[in-house]
Formats: structure tokens, sequence, C-alpha cells
């Protein structure tokens, strides 16, 4: 079994560290430190960081008006109450007058598990892909959320960053660096490219030597930059594959599907697959459980890849 | 105070007000009217605000919550010389640079964007805080309308002023009784009274927002208050300045007709 890390608590030690190196750094979170794990930075600086309550409008808000005096904000809480409940924040307040906000969540997708549906946002990317400008990040690894944490800091606009509750297989290591706008390509398929992020990366990875041995040959590319997305990495599969096949953690609708269907229809139609939520309410139970129930697996990936293979 | 100066500044920025919603057929002029004399006030006494510094980082800061009023602050900001008075004649006109709502990636000398009600507060109290961590010794302005704090991020940010002691802050209430559909009592009726937002920790002053004696009384003993936010309510009347127009809903955001646009400029005229 390959080690499992906790991107959240990645991302709360990056801040610490990037906190140690700039005084301008300042974290808001709305009464979920503990689990956002801005907490760690909440010890190292108290006086740099803010918890807004359960107000999550206010919070934005008000990260804007940090902004505005030359401070770099950091607000947390999870995807659902980061993303949905402030969607008009986060587009007049931030997006609009262009302030440089960043919003971290955590607890994105189905994987929050027992919490149930009300608190499964698995429509986060949608709400934020939208956005004209929004930069948007869905990272697979704690070692890539350490790094594109940084990367944030350094980005003098406006993003959205979203992080499992759960801890994910370590797919790479600290040496690696990523960039916004790229992705990782681990292969590109003859036959089918898988374009996967965040949990379904590692998922997506196991199935390549399963297709091997069924006689198709597989690739991916770990696309945690969702927008802007990879163009290069993109034309690569569209010239080099027959087929797509989108994993996210995320519903089919608006998220990275949708943002490489809407490329590829316009450079290289290619036949694409899509394995995300279907249009439905998640609902209680272990994270395992629900990813065999809504077909976040390795078998739907290859049931999928096998129906576009058979009509090659 | 150059108190005849002020009143007629006002008076002035009340026919930019006109004639640019009268120009654009578009815009709110009564809460626009209800706001300028204490924009007046902060603008032209009060602030240290100019074309030579409305960038630097120790200015003071107006932020219009109530951003359907953009009106009123485009006219303070041409008479500041940091727009053009041509540029009004642009007022929410395509390829120009004065939007139905202010925007602070087109306009200069405008804070932030507001438009959708309920988030300045939450704004001023970033920028009041942000100043403090800096060290910075200049005060944040927020307006807000009566009809706007129904929003419940309003209330939100009251607790998050009051929290952080922010002193460095004035919160300033248009009370002009109206919203879009009808009477503020008679919609959610958001009783903003004196006592309610002593209980949230401000510390709170009651004006007649048109008489500018009272207005300067006020921000002058705002001045004087420690490790408290001060919260000042601004009793005035919607669309003061026009008899036609005072206290009519009808004046929110509709433009002036022709004849009432004439009638209505007479009457600043002979004020
Ligand atoms: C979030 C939001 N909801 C609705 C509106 C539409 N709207 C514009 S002005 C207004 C009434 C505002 O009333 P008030 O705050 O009393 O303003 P004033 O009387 O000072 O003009 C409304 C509902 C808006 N701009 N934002
Ligand atoms: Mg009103």
């Amino acid at each position: 079994m390959p080690e499992k890390k906790s991107l959240r608590t990645e991302y709360g030690k990056t801040l610490v560290e990037l906190g140690k190196k700039h005084d301008d750094l300042i974290v808001l979170d709305a009464d979920l430190a503990k689990s956002t794990k801005t907490e760690l930075f909440k010890k190292e600086f108290p006086e740099r960081f803010f918890d807004m309550g359960i107000s999550e409008a206010d919070m934005i808000a008000t990260a804007s008006g940090f902004s505005s005096v030359g401070l770099k904000p950091f607000c947390s809480s999870f995807a659902m109450f980061l993303t949905g409940r402030v969607y008009d924040q986060i587009r007049n307040s931030v997006a609009y007058p262009h302030w440089n906000v960043k919003m971290v969540s955590t607890h994105a997708g189905i994987s929050v598990g027992e919490d149930g549906a009300s608190h499964q946002c698995n429509e986060d990317i949608a709400l934020m892909r939208v956005l004209p400008g929004m930069t948007l990040l869905c990272p697979s690894d704690a070692f890539m959320t350490a790094h594109l944490t940084k990367k944030l800091y350094e980005y003098e606009s406006y993003a959205y960053m979203r992080l499992p509750r759960n801890d994910l297989d370590v797919l790479y290591s600290e040496n690696d660096s990523f960039e916004i706008g790229k992705s990782v390509v681990h292969k590109i398929g003859r036959d089918i490219t898988i374009i996967a992020c965040g949990a379904m990366v590692s998922i997506a990875k196991s199935t390549l030597l399963r297709f091997q041995s069924l006689g198709i040959d597989a690739g991916l590319i770990d696309m945690y930059s969702i927008k802007p997305l990879d163009a290069e990495s993109l034309a690569q599969a569209l010239n080099k594959s027959k087929a797509l096949i989108i994993a996210e953690e995320h519903s089919v609708i608006g998220g990275l599907g949708s943002a490489v269907a809407q490329f590829s229809s316009e450079r290289r139609p290619l036949p694409i697959a899509f394995i995300g939520i279907e249009d439905v309410f998640g609902e209680s139970g272990f994270p395992d459980s629900l990813f065999l129930k809504y077909n976040l697996t390795e078998e739907a990936i290859l049931k999928k890849g096998k129906m576009l293979y058979d009509k090659f | 105070m150059k108190k005849d100066f002020l009143i007629q500044r006002s008076n002035e920025c009340r026919k930019e007000i006109l004639k640019m919603v009268y120009n654009a057929s578009s815009g709110h002029i009564g809460g626009a009217f209800s706001a300028i004399d204490i924009m007046v006030y902060l603008y032209f006494e009060k602030m240290n605000f100019s074309k030579n510094n409305f960038t630097d980082i120790n200015r003071d800061r107006f932020i219009l919550s109530k951003g359907h009023a953009s009106a009123a602050l485009y006219s303070c900001l041409a008479f500041k010389e940091i727009i053009s008075f041509e540029e009004l004649s642009g007022f929410r006109k395509i390829d120009r640079m004065l939007q139905g709502h202010p925007s602070r990636k087109t306009t200069p000398g405008v804070e932030t964007s507001t438009g959708s009600l309920g988030q300045g507060l939450s704004f001023a109290n970033g920028c009041a805080l942000g100043l403090k961590i800096k060290n910075i010794n200049s005060k944040t302005y927020c307006m807000v309308g009566d009809g706007e704090i129904n929003e419940g991020q309003f209330w939100e940010a009251l607790m998050t002023s009051a929290r952080y002691r922010l002193e460095n802050l004035r919160v300033i209430l248009d009370y002009n009784h109206l919203q879009i559909d009808g009477k503020i009592e008679e919609i959610k009726n958001p009783s903003p009274s004196r006592e309610r937002f002593e209980s949230f920790g401000f510390y709170v002053i009651e004006i007649n927002g048109h008489n500018f004696d009272e207005i300067e009384k006020a921000f002058t003993e705002a001045d004087l208050i420690k490790r408290m936010p001060v919260f000042i309510i601004a009793h005035t009347t919607k669309g003061k300045g026009v008899s036609f127009m005072e206290n009519n809903v009808d004046f929110h955001g509709t433009p002036p007709k022709k004849d009432e646009f004439e009638r209505a400029m007479k009457e600043l005229e002979n004020a």
C-alpha cells in the first residue's frame, strides 16, 4: 500500500512556513480552524490569524479589505461554505474589484463521508470556474498541496484551491515542482488518456496497468490546474489519444470534465467519457463506500474505457 | 468648517447627480440626495483624501456600501478633480468609466466595487483592521442604507467591528426610512435604534444628516472615542433638496421625466 498523507495538514504547515518569511500573510477562518488546519498558523501567529466566526460572507469581504491595504489574506472553510454560501461575496467583493484574496477549502467532494450531503460539496469547481479571472486548483497529493500553497502566496490575484478531508496517496516528492496552469503528464495513452484531479488521480493511476492487460494503451494527466487548464498537455492528449476519460470527485456538470470537453470540442473533438457525481446529492457513509456507490472507482474507469475502446 | 462652502458644494453635487441620472435615463437620485451632505462633509472637509494622495496607503477611505448612490460618489470625485466633469456625462454608458454601481477597476478614487448590498462594512472592517496591523493612523468611513441593513452580513460585520475594537472606523447609517418596496418599518423593520447599535458594542451618535453643524460635531466627537467603533445614525430625507422627490419612494430608482428634471433643476438653482 502506498503511503498516505493529509493535504490539509500540509496546507496548514505551509502557511506557517510562509508566515515565518512574510509579515503580510494573514489567515482567516470561520470557526473551522481545527479542521482546515489553519489552527497551525493560529498557534504560531495569533496576531495575524482572524477567526471570523460562523460568518463566511463577512470573512470573504473582510479579506478583500485586508487586500486593499496591501496584506495577503488566505481564507479557509469547508468547500460547501467557502463557495456556495458566499458566491456573491466572492464574485462582487473579490473577483469584480480584483482583490488578491486566496480561498482554500477543505472537505471538498463526497469523501466528506459521514456528515452527509449537506456538507458534501460536489459543485464548488463549477461555481468557481465560471467566475471571470478565477484561478482554480485541485491538488492530488500532500507535496503538491504544499508547493501550490506557496505558488498561491506569490500569485498576485484571487484564486481558489480545493482540498479533501481524507488523506491521499503520496504521488510526488518534495523536489517536484508545480506551476499554476500546468499539469503532470504521467503518460499520454495511444488509445485513451485519463485526465483526473484530486482524489481521482491515484485511482486513475491504478487503472493504467489493468488497461494494459486488456490490450488498451492508457495514459494519465494530473490536471491539478483546472483553470487555467494546461493547454499544452491537453493538446498532446488530443493529438495522440483516440479518446479521453475525465475523472473528478465533483459533479459531472460544470467541473474538470466540462472544461476539458469545451477545450476538446474547439481544438480536436474526441470521444470523452465522464467519471464524477451524476446530477445527485450524496449521503452519509464511509468515504470508501461512497466512492464505490457513486462510481468513483477503478472499475468505473475501466468500464468506461472498454466502452470507448469497443467503438474505435 | 467652511459651512457656506459645504452647503454650496452639496447643492452643486445635487445638480450634477440630477443631470447624470436624467442624462442616463437611469440611476438612483433619492438615496444619493439623502447621502450627499455627509459625503460632501467627508470629502471636502474631513478626510485626508485628494487628487494627490488617493492611492497612498495613509489616505482616509470612504466606502459607499449602498453602491446604488454611485452618482453621489462620482459628483464628489469630480469636484475632487480625480475624475473629469466630462466623465459625468458618460454615467451608465457603454465604453465609459462610470459604471451604474461603483467599480474599483474602472474608476479612480473608488475604494472597492459595491452594489450587491450588505458587503461594504465587511470590506471596511478589513481596511480598518489591516491599517491597525500596519500601524497606519488613517480612518475608514462606511455608509450603509437603512434598507441595506436587512442583509445578515451587515450584522455579522458589526460584530467584527466591535470584536476588534475598530476605533479607526465610522459607520454611517443613511436613515431615510425608505427602501425600494416601501417604508423600512413596513418591510423587515430593522429598527435601527441607538440602543441596538450600542448593544452591538458601538459608540453611537445621532444626528440630522443634512445639518453641517451636527455632522461636524459628530465626526469631531468620533475622533475622541477610544477602543470602540463609532456608529453615526444620520436621520435623513430620501430625495432631500427637491420638494417633490422628498420622501417619495418613486424617486428611488426611476429617472425624472423632462418636466420633472426642469422643475428639480429650478428648485436646486433657487436653493
Ligand atoms: C443584495 C442586493 N439585493 C437587492 C438589491 C437591489 N436594491 C438596490 S437599492 C435597494 C434598496 C436599498 O434601500 P436603502 O438601503 O434604504 O437605500 P437608500 O434608501 O439609501 O437608497 C435594493 C433592494 C441590491 N442592490 N443588492
Ligand atoms: Mg433607505
